[in-house]
């Protein structure tokens, strides 16, 4: 009986938890072949490779023998599986099993806290403490039941695991699932190492941003490089040593979303290394960039449970994008199958772990056949890891893992009844092994008096009993026990009958009592099969097995998010007639003209115009002008400032851009047209500012303004000196310290500079780097400053440096030191009419920019701000109002005098034959309050019409419906739901002042 | 030496003249005295009439005559308003002017926020500062009252309406003890803490039920009225109380209950304690009151809507959303002003948040009423101001041109009951000083 056999196997289990030959052994050695047929099941044995009424024969842990028509050894334990199919188990290619449990991770750099500036981990390792790849897992690797279990649970058989803390988190090992042997469980040491953006459990301030992150990836790099030149100087670095020595395994990054995906292959690019990447759950959405890494992926099935939408207020805050993404996700590995993109699936992270193989059943309704999911699961995941030959199919030499299944294991009933790892045998569905499904005949004999019932069991052992009447049974059955328990008859108060008895093969019998406390006999035999209507269970649907409803319609769309388009817009030919147009050039604001915009640039202005190509725009009443630029920006980046340290010119917005901001598609609503996205203000030399242009739809990469010069930001002032913190411990503490830091940051430069012509293999510096470039005029500074005697200092420490600040922003004291600024050639950009919101802007004046206009410096207008950028024209306008500059002055304040600072006005700025088709149609003066743009075009491509938008509105609103609709359909059929959970936006700001925006927007550094 | 002597004397003429354009030397100004009729000018009364070619008269701070054709008195100081447009002074219906001065970074410029969640006893009017730097810059854009409020937890206290032109809060107090300020705690669950791009990439989180902890905190306002209410009842106090004392005009209905609400849980809620304590409920804040306009309509709850200049609240939501609630509030009924909360200009661009509302579906006239007449009944002071009508306060603003344009917003005269106000301000010295300094005409 098979039954009685596997009680002694688990028996086997314990005692081949045999000590290693090495180890001396307390007792007397016991020594078993572990030799096992498994005979008449249908193996997989690979994705491709499926033979039935096959034999598998394992000895010691290990599969001796596999194929039809074996000849079972005579001293093997012959395990019969008839009806049962047997798989490979599976393989997670990134788990953190074994290991101690990873601590909470610091977060950003917080404003109120003293600083740690350097790593507080004892020894000769690394500066940065989230750069750790000294680390190997196997060193502190132990076997884990608990652990184990649930991953065996689902099917695995062996796991990668890793300790996953740190930018560079060391290497992971190749563990087996089994638990009876450290030793034995480590299939490879080494098997990969592993990166990521997230700092863990550092302490160290730096870095608090993932720009920062990623300048930390990028100089470690080139500091393992430079030393293997084995410098005098470093010393013995044991974190570098083991970073090289780590280069020549697989390379695992480690992420989530798909533009980080994105973000982390191009770090590969930049130094050779292609990532295998653990990410892009969310990859479907930009397939055809994920396909462009070229990078083998590890994709989580942790598919979001449909929301409780029931509240109309809740799911007001639910974004379209998060409702599409629970319709969409689990296309996300069918989506890859289809692109050819290589990927293994892990079941790591999951809230709920035991909705793996639900999942990926799930996965398989959307798209993903099950060829791929087994090979996602086995092959690809062991040839990663360099363990194909160990593990990851049935074959002759290799680890007797694999798994027993009642059915195909994807078929949607399909239960795992055993998980044999290294020849164990770990019980998972134990009663799954003989399927008591059906009708049988119940015979009680109550002191001779003999009862007949039909007992009908399903497969979950829900049962009913009928007699007179239709009677729900309670069954219980534990090995070969059996208990049964049900009423005499209907309604309350009925006596019930208890049961109790074993499992024979040829019936089931024992003894029971009746209400009236009878002893009695009883037997059942076996009947018939249950009819298929009766099987199909409600329940099976639940486990989202047969969900017919996820007919899945959403759209893809450009960006992701609910104003996005199916279709990116395209170039095209566009002539707008008769309207008042501002050239910004000299022949100023000509009225009743034309414009004729071709191939994504300004081809003719002038009146007249025809051009049979063209789309015609009637621009009667109307008024076009340049696009505006917003000098002084946040929106459009994942992180603003890197604040860990006072000088952090290594890092690069650029690095960090988030197309999908909707915030670009709110300031194309308001004529912008480019915006140069900042490092904020937490520190004196921040980060490497992006000039972007606003094409909605476009990559991070396809934002970029191309072939636009290089800047950097500066800071001065309060926030940079950390004002509001009651305990700062940041070098510098006051403005006197602040020119120090760029007096000795530009020294340190010039050093470098000239160390590194001397030693070209000396250690190449990301921050020295950035610096290096301003100083030859490669990169220009654009400078954060309030009061006066900061602003002339900074002018003074830069031309001792033969440089020049190329832009003063904010500068509310500017007009002040106006001739000071003109002479020193400096460009300034500031607000309207701020005031008194911290103290270095008490004097600030609303005719500041008059002023600074007057005395000739090229004056611009920006925002800082996500809501104001909209208005910038008419912020532009009240230069009219205070102090009384021309409108076509005004107006240049944010489309030409920008352009001229960012140092791209001969492309954009101005309405000039040649330049770019980046123009405004607006339906007054743009200076008006009255004005709305109604076109906002980029490149010659219209990316915002009010009339589109309008349309847009209206299919926002019928796609939340359906898809609300959709998720109460599901909390109707009992599917496993989530509470509404409103998708924030996150606003970056710069921390420097405060902002006007409502509910679900969350500012990140708001103290920085 | 006779030279040093003379750099001294320079020095020291320089001195005084810059004195002289102090801001401190901007004096508030004397009871009017005589008439004072504003001629030919373009009157926008406030209730949405325009009179072209039109006069105004006041006298003893009053207004005595608006329209056409209208007798001017002897004697008066006559305003030729040719060209010009005249407009109600226009009221800021809920503001920190006078208690906040510097936020950032200058906790002692600050009187705002008391300790502790229930502070119905509190007034702001004892910390209004009329020297605030930020006065006359509000007055230069036209703004002649405002109604003061602390902030708070959750009962945030009593707040007045002041006038502008003062030398004192004794001086200034318009309106005393106007409302009683309480918040009602958002209801949204809230992603905790802060984390930068980790926080976005690792998603919700797992909020506690916030419904329950803003029904726990509305709980205590409930408890408090309903025992105040008790209080007042009583012949004779064991001891007393200064918080319920402070209540006593609210039950009797001569103060409004003022509750900060942006969301539509949080209004229902405001609504429903005015429904059960017999409270005259005002919304303020009123981001999400679009969603019920036609609720706040039927339930006569006027709203305050906080900012327009404000991006949407979703990332789903009509760009425009903030710039069109206005004009949605209007179309149901709802009486409701326009309030401009930003800390960044400190309230000046009031007048601009009207425009914004014009260009988004009001009127030009319904703009205007929404910070002029409609914050004057809001605040209970509609008999006195907020219309440029027969026997209200003489509170008038002249502009060269429109004023909810910022190409056309010029003031050039401005009157507190009668009284003609300076225009001057602190910018504008520091603007005159440095075009002196550059040579700038």
């Amino acid at each position: 009986m098979k039954r009685i056999l596997s009680s002694l196997l688990l028996v086997c289990v314990v005692i081949l938890t045999q000590a290693q030959e090495s180890f001396p052994i307390n007792g007397i050695r016991d020594v078993r072949s572990g030799l096992y047929a498994f005979t008449n099941a249908t193996i997989i044995q690979n994705e491709t490779t499926k033979i039935e009424k096959a034999t598998l024969i394992i000895k010691q842990g290990k599969i001796v023998a596999v194929g039809t028509g074996l000849s079972v050894p005579a001293d093997a334990i012959v395990i019969d599986c008839a009806g049962k199919f047997i798989y490979p188990s599976f393989i997670d290619a990134l788990t953190s099993y074994g290991l101690p449990a990873a601590q909470r991770g610091q977060g950003g750099f917080n404003f109120g806290a003293p600083a740690q500036f350097i790593s507080n981990k004892p020894g000769a390792y690394n500066w940065n403490q989230a750069v750790r790849p000294e680390i190997n897992a196997v060193d502190i690797f132990t076997v884990d039941e608990n652990g184990a279990s649930s991953f065996r649970a689902n099917g695995f058989g062996a796991v990668f695991t890793h300790v996953k803390d740190g930018l560079a988190r060391g290497t992971g090992a190749v563990v087996s699932l089994a638990t009876d042997d450290n030793h034995r469980a480590i299939l490879k040491t080494k098997a990969a190492s592993v990166y990521s953006f997230e700092k863990g459990t550092s302490t160290q301030s730096y870095p608090s941003s993932l720009m920062g992150s990623i300048a930390v990836l990028r100089q470690s790099y080139l500091d393992a490089k430079w030393y293997l030149t084995k410098p005098v100087s470093e010393g013995v670095n044991l974190s570098l040593e083991a970073w090289n020595n780590n280069q020549s395994m697989p390379q695992i990054f480690a992420t989530d979303d798909k533009w980080n995906a994105i973000r982390a292959d191009r770090i590969g690019d930049e130094f050779g290394v292609q990532y295998v990447i653990r990410g892009a759950d969310n990859g479907y959405q930009r397939i055809d960039e994920i396909a462009k890494t070229k990078a083998s992926y590890i994709l989580g099935v942790d598919f979001p449970a449909a929301m409780d939408v029931e509240d109309p207020n809740d799911a007001r805050f639910v974004s379209l994008a998060d409702m599409k993404h629970w319709e969409l996700a689990p296309t996300n590995p069918g989506v890859f199958e289809k692109a050819n993109i290589p990927f293994s699936l892990t079941s790591a992270d999951m809230k709920d772990g035991k909705q793996f193989l639900a999942n990926v059943k799930k996965a398989i309704q959307n798209g993903l056949s099950e060829t791929k999911a087994l090979e996602a699961l086995t092959k690809t995941p062991a040839t990663l890891l360099g363990v194909y030959d160990q593990v990851g199919s049935i074959e002759t030499g290799k680890w007797a893992n694999f798994i027993i299944t009642t059915e195909p294991v994807f078929s949607a009933n399909s239960k795992i009844i055993e998980n044999w790892v290294q020849g164990n045998k770990y019980e998972v569905n134990e009663t799954e092994w003989t399927n008591l499904a059906g009708k049988y005949t119940l015979t009680i004999n109550n002191n001779g008096t003999k009862t007949d019932y039909n007992l009908e069991l399903k497969k979950d052992l829900s049962a009913n009993i009928i007699g007179t009447d239709t009677l729900a049974a309670k069954i219980t059955v534990s090995e070969a026990l059996v208990k049964i328990n049900f009423p005499t008859k209907k309604g309350r108060g009925a006596d019930q009958l208890r049961l109790s008895g074993v499992i024979a093969a040829g019936g089931w019998s024992g003894v029971g009592t009746d209400g009236a406390g009878n002893k009695t006999t009883w037997s059942a035999s076996f009947k018939s099969a249950l009819n298929a209507n009766t099987e199909t269970a409600r329940g099976d649907f639940r486990r989202g097995g047969q969900d017919s409803s996820r007919n899945v319609t959403s759209k893809i769309t450009y960006p992701f998010t609910g104003f996005g388009n199916e279709v990116v817009p395209q170039q095209e030919t566009i002539l707008i007639k008769n309207a008042t147009v501002w050239t910004n050039e000299k022949d100023g604001i000509l009225q009743n003209t034309d414009v004729l915009i071709k191939a994504g640039k300004i081809a003719k202005v002038g009146k007249n115009i025809s051009d049979a190509t063209a789309k015609v725009v009637d621009g009667t009443g109307k008024h076009l002008s340049a696009g505006v630029i917003d000098e002084h920006s946040h929106i459009a980046s994942m992180s603003t400032n890197e604040g860990g340290q006072s000088v952090t010119s290594e890092v690069r917005i650029g690095d960090n851009l988030n197309p999908e901001d909707v915030n670009i598609y709110r300031q194309l609503s308001g004529g912008v047209t480019s915006s140069h996205i900042l490092h904020g203000s937490a520190n004196t030399i921040g980060g490497q500012t992006q000039l972007i242009k606003l094409r909605w739809g476009a990559t991070d990469e396809g934002l970029k303004f191309a072939g636009a010069d290089g800047f950097i930001k500066f800071a001065l002032g309060e926030n940079v000196k950390r004002t509001t913190s009651t305990n700062n411990n940041r070098y510098p503490d006051t403005r006197m310290g602040v020119e120090e830091v760029l007096n000795d940051a530009f020294d340190r430069a010039v050093d470098y500079q000239r160390n590194l012509k001397a030693n070209p293999n000396g250690r190449h510096d990301l921050e020295l780097d950035a610096l290096v470039e301003i100083l030859n005029k490669k990169r220009f500074i654009t400078c954060h400053s309030y009061v006066q005697p900061e602003i002339t200092y900074t002018m003074r420490v830069a031309e001792k440096y033969g440089i020049t600040i190329n832009t003063f922003t904010h500068i509310l004291d500017g007009y002040k030191v106006a001739d000071k600024m003109k002479a020193h050639g400096a460009n300034v950009s500031t607000f309207s009419d701020w005031f008194m919101y911290k103290t270095e802007v008490q004097d600030a004046i609303a005719y500041n920019a008059a002023i600074m206009q007057k005395v000739g410096l090229n004056v611009c207008i920006n925002s800082d701000d996500a809501e104001m950028a909209r208005r910038l024209n008419q912020e532009a306008g009240k230069t009219v109002k205070y102090g009384g500059v021309s409108e076509e002055d005004a107006l240049k304040m944010v489309t030409l005098n920008p352009a001229k600072a960012l140092h791209v006005d001969n492309k954009v700025g101005s309405i000039k034959v040649g330049k770019d088709a980046d123009v405004v149609l607006w339906s007054d003066n743009p200076l008006s309050i009255y004005a709305k743009a109604e076109k906002t075009i980029v490149d010659g491509v219209v990316y915002f019409d009010r009339e589109k938008d309008a349309e847009a509105r209206k299919k926002i609103t019928a796609e939340k419906s359906r898809l609300v609709q959709k998720m109460l359909g599901d909390k109707r059929m009992g599917m496993p739901m989530r509470a509404a959970t409103p998708s924030f936006q996150i606003l970056l700001t710069c921390g420097d002042h405060e902002h006007e925006d409502h509910m679900a927007t969350i500012y990140e550094n708001e103290n920085n | 030496m006779q030279k040093k002597y003379a750099s001294l004397l320079i020095l020291s003429f320089a001195l005084l003249v810059t004195m002289a354009k102090a801001q401190e030397t901007v004096y508030p100004a004397a009871a009017q005295k005589g008439a004072t009729a504003i001629t030919h000018a373009t009157v926008h009364v406030g209730n949405g009439t325009v009179l072209n070619d039109a006069t105004v008269v006041f006298e003893k701070g009053k207004i005595t005559a608006v329209g056409v054709g209208i007798a001017i008195p002897k004697g008066a100081t006559e305003i030729d308003g040719t060209g010009k447009q005249v407009y109600p002074g226009l009221i800021l219906p809920s503001s920190f002017l006078g208690l906040k001065e510097i936020s950032s970074g200058v906790r002692g410029s600050n009187d705002l926020q008391e300790i502790g969640e229930n502070n119905a006893d509190i007034r702001s009017i004892v910390s209004y500062n009329t020297d605030s730097k930020i006065t006359n810059v509000l007055r230069a854009n036209g703004i002649l009252l405002a109604h003061i409020a602390p902030e708070g937890e959750l009962i945030e206290g009593r707040s007045s309406v002041v006038q502008l032109d003062a030398w004192n809060y004794e001086d200034a107090e318009y309106k005393a003890n106007t409302g009683m300020y309480i918040t009602i705690p958002s209801m949204m669950a809230r992603r905790g803490g802060r984390g930068g791009f980790r926080a976005m990439m690792m998603g919700g989180g797992a909020p506690a039920d916030p419904a329950k902890a803003a029904f726990d905190k509305i709980e205590i306002i409930k408890t408090f009225f309903t025992q105040a209410k008790a209080y007042l009842q009583e012949k004779t106090h064991v001891a007393n109380n200064l918080k319920f004392e402070a209540t006593r005009a609210l039950f009797e209905g001569k103060q409004k209950l003022f509750v900060r609400a942006n969301e539509v849980k949080q209004m229902l809620v405001g609504i429903d304690l005015g429904k059960t304590f017999g409270f005259s409920v005002v919304i303020v804040g009123g981001s999400e009151s679009f969603q019920i306009a036609n609720l706040l309509a039927e339930n006569k709850i006027p709203v305050i809507l906080d900012q327009q200049h404000a991006l949407p609240a979703t990332e789903d939501d009509d760009v425009d959303q903030p710039y069109k609630t206005p004009a949605q509030l209007n179309k149901a009924g709802v009486l409701f002003a326009l309030n401009d909360m930003s800390d960044n200009n400190k309230q000046i661009n009031l007048s601009f948040n009207a425009g914004t509302a014009a260009t988004y579906g009001l009127t030009k006239e319904e703009a205007l009423t929404a910070i002029t007449l409609n914050s004057a009944k809001i605040l209970g002071i509609d008999d006195k101001t907020g219309s440029v009508e027969v026997g209200k306060d003489a509170n008038i603003i002249v502009s060269q041109g429109d004023i909810l344009d910022m190409r056309g917003n010029q003031l050039t005269h401005a009157f507190i009951q009668g009284r003609s106000i300076s225009l001057d301000n602190k910018q504008k010295q520091l603007y005159e000083r440095y075009k002196h300094k550059y040579g700038i005409k």
